[in-house]
């Protein structure tokens, strides 16, 4: 039952890591490729590749052809009704980066402020601290509840006291699995006047999106983490904003006019694409897009839940009660990104030796030190599985995370531990 | 393997570090932190200005078995030794005392405590003892 039969669309999977099977329980990091996705970059190298927009000759148009379907692919994926509201980039870093810096220069002036939340990943706090200091913004940060749900009365409160020019949030947390509701927060934003960012890195993965639905203004996510290749992510914007923006790198195909004294670009995208852009990798990502169609949301959100379910069953049920989960208790509020503390084993510790099993976990802040800061922990470990993982490997989580507990526990603890 | 780590005799300094905790009078401190996992420790002596050795030496913070464990055994071969004694200690003594093997990764967690006792002497080589 299930996308078990997907599995075999994983060359990775059937690898084994230290002796063992592989057990890869950290999609949230970057997803494994099926064969479509790999297929689709070796063909473009192997039978397309030229370079794009400028050669005159037949397999230039071809690249060139490709390229702007993977741009149109993309924007359908988005529910975008214009293609050229997509910005291929190398990822959702590059996109957070680049708007922060363009609004800087445009949008944001001195003593403005944004608001984020406490739970971003550095991907969107950095950017805009980068503003912080160069360009005097402020920045406030919504805290959350004690199941990781945001206080959206602070989001009130900031919205109330002015000045908040942009507000910018994840659509799902890397750490907490959180679900923000990004309508009623875009909706709030926008009768204060504030343009809202979306970072959709750990929702596009799992979740049907649609700009128009969600109500944000721009949009980033990465293609690694939903099937498709490292380097190529796409930013999402409201045609009449992007066409505001400045340019974030100069370079080749990006221009309209260049004389000695000063340039002139072009309108968005290819203002925002400067340099060759990879090709390829977007022409992967509309074959991992393909891909999630074809299993379907519907499908993929039912398998989600079922191993949601087992690992908070898990977390409840087995290893002595001694796994917490951080996040909503809820599988409604929650995507399948399970970070927890197994008691008086740090997660390094844990890590490693779910490694030694052939299972991969991540273990530290996962890039969100204001939310670990937050939390009160310096670091958790984090299962977070995809389509190709099965309830038996969630089982195989849970026997290894028993046979951590009993090697710390070997021994009582005596007082005045660290730990 | 990882189970290989994770000895007993680590797992006993883990479990009941030697010399954690603050100290009184501390002559120098000096902290590492593990950007990769948010682990933090703490290195203090205290120097006996009349014979210039290090009278106590104790540490504390948050880490993994490996780290914790490292910096107990480290921090029971101080006392009594002078600082230039202390600068002579090499991380390859540290991670050969540990005794186990090691990731790449897992090297920088077993080193925590021997580069917060590293700031802490640099700290004395600024500020020798009065």
């Amino acid at each position: 039952m299930g996308l078990e039969a997907c599995r075999g669309d994983f060359p990775i999977l059937s690898r084994a890591t230290g002796g063992h099977p592989l057990i890869y329980l950290d999609s949230a990091a970057t997803s494994q490729k099926p064969r479509s996705v790999l297929d689709a970059e070796e063909g473009f190298y192997a039978r397309t590749n030229a370079n794009v927009h400028r050669g005159v000759y037949e397999l230039s148009v071809e690249a060139t052809d490709a390229y702007e379907a993977a741009r149109a692919r993309t924007a359908r994926f988005l529910g975008a009704k214009d293609p050229n509201e997509v910005v291929f980039v190398r990822g959702t870093t590059e996109a957070l980066n680049l708007l922060a810096t363009s609004l800087g220069q445009s949008v944001l002036e001195r003593g403005d402020r944004v608001v984020a939340t406490i739970m971003e990943h550095h991907s969107n706090l950095v950017p805009w601290h980068f503003l912080r200091e160069h360009a005097g913004i402020q920045i406030d940060f919504v805290d959350i509840d004690d199941e990781g749900r945001l206080r959206l009365e602070e989001l009130d409160r900031y919205l109330a006291a002015g000045r908040v020019k942009v507000v910018t949030l994840t659509h799902v947390s890397n750490v907490l699995g959180t679900v923000n509701p990004v309508r009623e927060i875009a909706e709030k934003a926008h009768a204060h006047g504030a343009l809202v960012v979306l970072d959709a890195a750990q929702s596009a993965p799992h979740r049907r999106l649609d700009v128009a639905e969600l109500g944000v203004d721009f949009l980033a996510f990465s293609g690694h983490k939903m099937l498709g290749p490292m380097g190529i992510g796409a930013l999402w914007g409201k045609a009449e904003l992007l066409a505001k923006l400045p340019p974030y790198m100069g370079g080749g195909e990006m221009i309209d006019q260049v004389r000695t004294d000063g340039a002139s670009y072009r309108e968005p995208p290819q203002r925002f694409e400067a340099g060759t852009p990879n090709v390829g990798g977007a022409i992967a990502l509309g074959a991992a897009i393909d891909y999630l169609e074809r299993v379907g949301w519907d499908e993929l959100r039912t398998h989600e839940r079922r191993l949601l379910e087992r690992l908070l069953q898990g977390a409840r049920e087995r290893v002595g009660g001694k796994v917490k989960v951080f996040g909503p208790h809820e599988t409604r509020d929650r995507e399948a990104v399970v970070s927890f503390a197994l008691q008086g084993v740090h997660p390094h510790d844990v890590a490693s030796l779910l490694d030694a099993e052939g299972i991969c976990v991540r273990a530290g802040h996962h890039c969100a030190q204001p939310l670990m800061q937050r939390l009160g922990v310096p670091a958790l470990t984090r299962a977070s599985p995809y389509l190709y993982n099965t309830e038996s490997e969630i089982d195989r989580l849970f026997d290894a995370l028993e046979k951590v507990d009993r090697l710390f526990a070997g021994e009582k603890l005596p007082t005045g531990t660290a730990r | 393997m990882a189970y290989d780590m994770y000895q007993e005799v680590i797992l006993q300094h883990y479990r009941a570090p030697r010399n954690f905790g603050p100290l009184e009078g501390a002559t120098y401190a000096g902290e590492e932190a593990n950007p990769l996992c948010g682990d933090r420790i703490t290195f203090r002596l205290k120097v006996d200005p009349g014979t210039g050795r290090v009278e106590a030496a104790k540490f504390e913070g948050d880490g993994c078995a490996i780290s914790v464990a490292s910096a107990s055994m480290l921090s029971e071969k101080i006392a009594g030794k002078t600082l230039d004694e202390l600068r002579g200690i090499g991380q390859d003594e540290v991670l050969k005392q540990l005794g186990i093997p090691l990731s790449p990764v897992r090297v920088k967690c077993a080193l925590t405590g021997f580069a917060a006792l590293g700031k802490a002497l640099q700290a004395s080589a600024s500020h020798p003892p009065a």
